[in-house]
């Protein structure tokens, strides 16, 4: 059973979805239109990099809730790698938190098409953990 | 193609020197860039400015209203690249190779985000740039990014 939890406005307007679940993390698809499109046939580099950070968040509060931890997180940097054109096609992404501290995560986040062997863009994410306060 | 609009190389004469106005009355108008609604702000020999208005479906957490951090990176991917034609003088194909963004802090709710492409550094394929967001004041940036686009094909025309 995939938890569901509400995506952002900015997730919904790309019409992203959560569709599936990888070792627990949230697998979020964005479909291919014209608010997406960055050179004609291809999707726009913003467009995947927003793709990859909503998968990092969701992997990180469902890593964090794992835990039992009601955490808030702040992104503090995101370097992407762009490796391949992304077609008119479904586009998936999935994070995975490589380390969860108590101050901080390393998270990695993936982009792919048809293969998740073959991925379009990789993500590489800092974010800051924050104890909410009592 | 279902999202048909002519291609960069098409609106950029031979010959004629790159204008960034011109080029993001497409890059700003349509496809993801329509969507953000990118408005051409200012340019120089090497760099170029855009900016985004803060809409309610562009925000990351609406308690907050703060924006996409994505967002972000969309209008620095935009500004950064359209420094490169500015500083060459012409379009050519190019595709990002990657970029890092640190966020110094939150774009807040309602405010218009500016982001200032610069490209430092240019090879026969390779273009270097960085840049900054702010929220109208350019001494106080909201995030700072580099990165590298390169070179594909030849010139389109």
């Amino acid at each position: 059973m995939i938890d569901k939890p509400a995506l952002p406005p900015y997730a919904r307007a790309l019409d992203m979805d959560i569709v599936d679940e990888i070792h627990g993390a949230p697998v979020i698809g964005m479909p291919f239109a014209d608010r997406v499109q960055g050179r004609p046939g291809f999707l726009h580099g913003g467009a995947i990099s927003g793709l990859l950070e909503i998968a990092a968040i969701a992997a990180i509060h469902q890593a964090l809730r794992a835990k039992g931890s009601d955490s808030n997180i702040k992104q503090v940097n995101v370097t992407v790698d762009f490796m391949r054109g992304g077609l008119n096609q479904m586009t998936y992404a999935v994070g995975e938190v490589t380390r969860l501290g108590r101050t901080m995560a390393n998270v990695e986040a993936r982009a792919w098409q048809e293969d998740r062997d073959k991925p379009i863009a990789m993500g590489y994410m800092h974010y800051l953990i924050k104890a909410r306060t009592a | 193609m279902a999202f048909g609009k002519p291609d960069l190389g098409s609106i950029t004469p031979k010959g004629a020197a790159f204008d960034p106005a011109l080029v993001n009355k497409m890059m700003g108008k349509f496809g993801h860039g329509g969507f953000l609604n990118m408005e051409y702000v200012g340019h120089g020999d090497d760099w170029v400015e855009l900016a985004i208005d803060w809409r309610e479906d562009l925000v990351a957490d609406p308690d907050t209203g703060i924006l996409a951090s994505a967002v972000i990176i969309s209008l620095m991917d935009n500004a950064t690249s359209m420094s490169i034609w500015t500083k060459l003088g012409e379009f050519r194909p190019q595709v990002t190779m990657d970029l890092r963004i640190d966020y110094l802090r939150p774009s807040p709710s309602g405010e218009r985000v500016y982001g200032r492409g610069i490209c430092y550094h240019l090879t026969n394929s390779i273009g270097f740039v960085r840049g900054f967001a702010h929220n109208g004041n350019p001494d106080e940036p909201l995030a700072h990014v580099t990165g590298t686009f390169i070179r594909i094909g030849d010139r389109i025309s």
